[in-house]
């Protein structure tokens, strides 16, 4: 079965009373262990697109199924718990918690989501340093690590609790080309390796051939969607 | 909850000078409480043990309606004999009353032969009478190196100090009392001066002091009649409740007419330093009340703006799915941690300050006793309850900039810059 599936998904904004239809019934499926771009000029409705399938905001109208829940519905509560258990989270400013070492930044969904006993705990943390290469730098403050480092650490901060999916909102654009590159590989890597899938929306055009598949996102409205011919970009 | 503490003592320690200064607020008004209730109590504990162990007991029994018109001292409410017998019968078998002591109390006129004035005499049984004022004793001013056998013999008068002075009479005169007694007849008796003794604060405070047995003599009393029973309990502390004990067993005397014949007071309802120390009680609230009001606001004021400057964090935490319930208590537990540090180090300073004013004495006059000595002191009691206190108000002060935070849409929270 697919991980999300959307269905005549839609998403409306009312802001001072005037109504804004940032996503305009969206169809469409993403299969496990995918590696998946949304693309779009800005405004096309890329972001309020990852945030519902992130489940930090809710439709206007249509059906989303993520990883077998049905999320329309779900209360502030019910999608905080859902969040902490199925999905992860990479974001475009890196967004580590500034008075955690690297090492603790990667705990913090063990420790204050899930409640992982400390052994176990630790265990998992070093494999996901060690998973993004991040291992010498465990101790270091985010003030003490570059912005390449900083998403690394958030890669290993998503992925430490094993989510089915993970979802990325531009992450590369605080990034310079090759540090980008870099850590779009690694999140391929990672999705290689753990089996776990990625959305992520970029403007890029270098990131966005990394992806499987693009879709791509025009006024609220999928337009297209593509799948890159097999091997295309991958990394050696 | 150990990670909840880490995280919270790490975002204090971020904006370490915000902290500091927050914290040094409250550790200013914790020292200032625990100073002032020291000094204070300890200048109220000094002023009662002075009225109550040197003039006028912590408890007297009259006659019904003598207190109210003390001023006059009458004598027509003198309990006679009889009912003084049943005064004692109740003291006797009391085991928190220490002791009990007899006095009559009469006004007259004091003359040395050249002047003539009215004095307010307290006459004693004195070996009763210091068991129930241990400190009377120390109030008397004699020329021999201070060392008296006895409060007072018979024949002996003791002069009060202003009297003393305005009328320069010097221990070893000899002076006459005049006296009239309750049928109106007048007498006198000479006396020979046995001492000056320092006024005290209060109308009780200003009087002579001759032997009981003068008195009677002067009064031409056959009777052992009394004016008053002065009483010392065992502990001080258990008072009240003696006295809540005392006053109902009294109250069952009855006259022919079935009125009450006896009344009792403690200190409090007889020296106007009560009022004083009913200021000093308000004055400590006061400081208390501030205190609170600095812990609640400026934390408040902290959380606040913790609060305001973390949103995107507190968006992140939310987006990874943390519970609104840990982020609120993340940020309780920040303020809860800072007062809980003030509150300690201002406990740490003010005990320090109390030693100090204890090593450094402090002396001073109040009114006209001069050279009495303040040795502050605070009760782990106070310490908790303040400390108890601060750490609430922060909580509290908390609890509002928390629950904002923990309210937060992620979505919202994540876009703000
Ligand atoms: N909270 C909001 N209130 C009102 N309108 C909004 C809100 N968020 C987004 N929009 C509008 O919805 C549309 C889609 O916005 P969205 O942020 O999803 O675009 P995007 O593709 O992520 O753009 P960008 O590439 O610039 O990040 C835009 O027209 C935007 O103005
Ligand atoms: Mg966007």
């Amino acid at each position: 079965m697919s991980l999300v599936i959307a269905k005549d998904l839609s998403k409306t904004y009312v802001s001072g009373g005037v109504e804004v239809k940032a996503l305009k019934g969206l169809n469409f499926e993403i299969e496990p262990a995918s590696f998946i771009s949304f693309v779009g000029p800005s405004g096309s409705g890329k972001t309020t697109l990852l945030n519902l399938i992130g489940c930090l905001d809710k439709p206007t109208r249509g059906q989303l199924v993520v990883a077998g829940r049905q999320v329309n519905d779900l209360s502030r509560k019910e999608a905080a718990a859902f969040r902490g258990q199925a999905l992860g989270f990479i974001f475009q400013a890196f967004n580590l918690f500034p008075v955690l070492t690297a090492f603790e930044n990667i705990e913090y969904p063990l420790v204050m989501i899930k409640s992982e006993n400390k052994s176990n705990r630790k265990e998992r943390v070093l494999k996901a340093l060690e998973a993004v290469g991040m291992l010498e730098q465990k101790d270091k403050y985010p003030d003490h690590l570059s912005g390449g480092q900083k998403q690394r650490v958030a890669v290993a901060r998503a992925l430490v609790i094993q989510p089915k999916l993970v979802l990325a909102d531009e992450p590369t654009a605080n990034l310079d080309q090759k540090t980008a590159l870099n850590v779009i590989r690694l999140m391929r890597d990672m999705r290689d390796e753990f089996g776990t899938t990625f959305i992520f929306s970029t403007h890029d055009p270098r990131v966005m051939d990394e992806a499987e598949v693009t879709h791509t996102l025009v006024d609220g409205m999928l337009i297209s969607s593509e799948t890159a011919s097999a091997g295309g970009g991958a990394n050696g | 909850m150990g990670n909840v503490i880490k995280i919270a003592i790490r975002n204090l320690m971020r904006y370490k000078r915000r902290t500091f200064l927050t914290s040094l607020l409250i550790t200013v008004g914790v020292v200032a409480v625990i100073l002032f209730s020291g000094l204070s109590g300890s200048f109220k504990a000094m002023m009662i043990g002075q009225i109550t162990d040197s003039n006028l007991a912590q408890m007297q029994i009259h006659k019904k309606g003598y207190v109210s018109s003390i001023d006059s001292m009458p004598l027509d409410l003198n309990l006679n004999q009889k009912a003084y017998a049943g005064v004692e019968n109740i003291l006797k078998e009391h085991p928190e009353i220490e002791a009990y002591a007899p006095r009559i109390k009469l006004g007259g006129m004091l003359s040395n032969f050249t002047e003539t004035t009215s004095i307010r005499l307290n006459a004693v049984d004195p070996a009763r009478e210091v068991k129930v004022c241990p400190a009377i004793e120390e109030r008397i001013k004699s020329k021999n190196g201070g060392k008296r056998s006895g409060l007072i013999k018979e024949g002996e008068i003791i002069i009060p100090e202003k009297l003393a002075k305005g009328m320069m009479i010097k221990e070893g005169d000899t002076v006459v009392i005049v006296a009239h007694n309750r049928e109106g007849s007048v007498n006198g008796l000479n006396f020979s001066v046995g001492g000056i003794i320092e006024d005290l604060l209060g109308p009780q405070g200003k009087e002579g002091i001759i032997h009981i047995n003068d008195a009677r003599a002067l009064l031409r009393v056959e009777e052992k009649e009394v004016t008053e029973v002065a009483i010392r309990v065992t502990k001080f502390s258990r008072l009240d409740a003696v006295f809540a004990g005392l006053a109902p067993k009294l109250h069952e005397f009855r006259n022919p007419k079935g009125k009450a014949v006896f009344e009792i007071h403690t200190w409090e309802k007889l020296s106007p330093f009560v009022n004083i120390a009913n200021m000093i009680d308000l004055m400590t609230i006061s400081m208390k009340i501030i205190m609170i009001a600095i812990v609640l606001i400026s934390i408040l004021n902290v959380m606040m703006m913790s609060v305001y400057e973390r949103v995107r964090e507190i968006g992140t935490m939310a987006a990874l799915g943390t519970l609104p319930g840990k982020i609120m208590a993340l940020f309780v537990v920040e303020g809860l941690f800072l007062g809980l540090i003030s509150a300690v180090v201002g406990n740490l300073i003010g005990l320090a300050g109390i030693y100090l004013l204890n090593v450094y004495q402090i002396r001073f006059s109040f009114g006209r006793m001069d050279n009495l000595l303040l040795s502050p002191e605070v009760g782990f009691a106070d310490l908790y309850w303040v400390s108890g206190i601060v750490v609430l108000v922060s909580v509290l002060a908390s609890l509002q900039p928390a629950y904002k935070a923990s309210r937060m849409e992620p979505v919202d929270a994540l876009g703000h810059v």
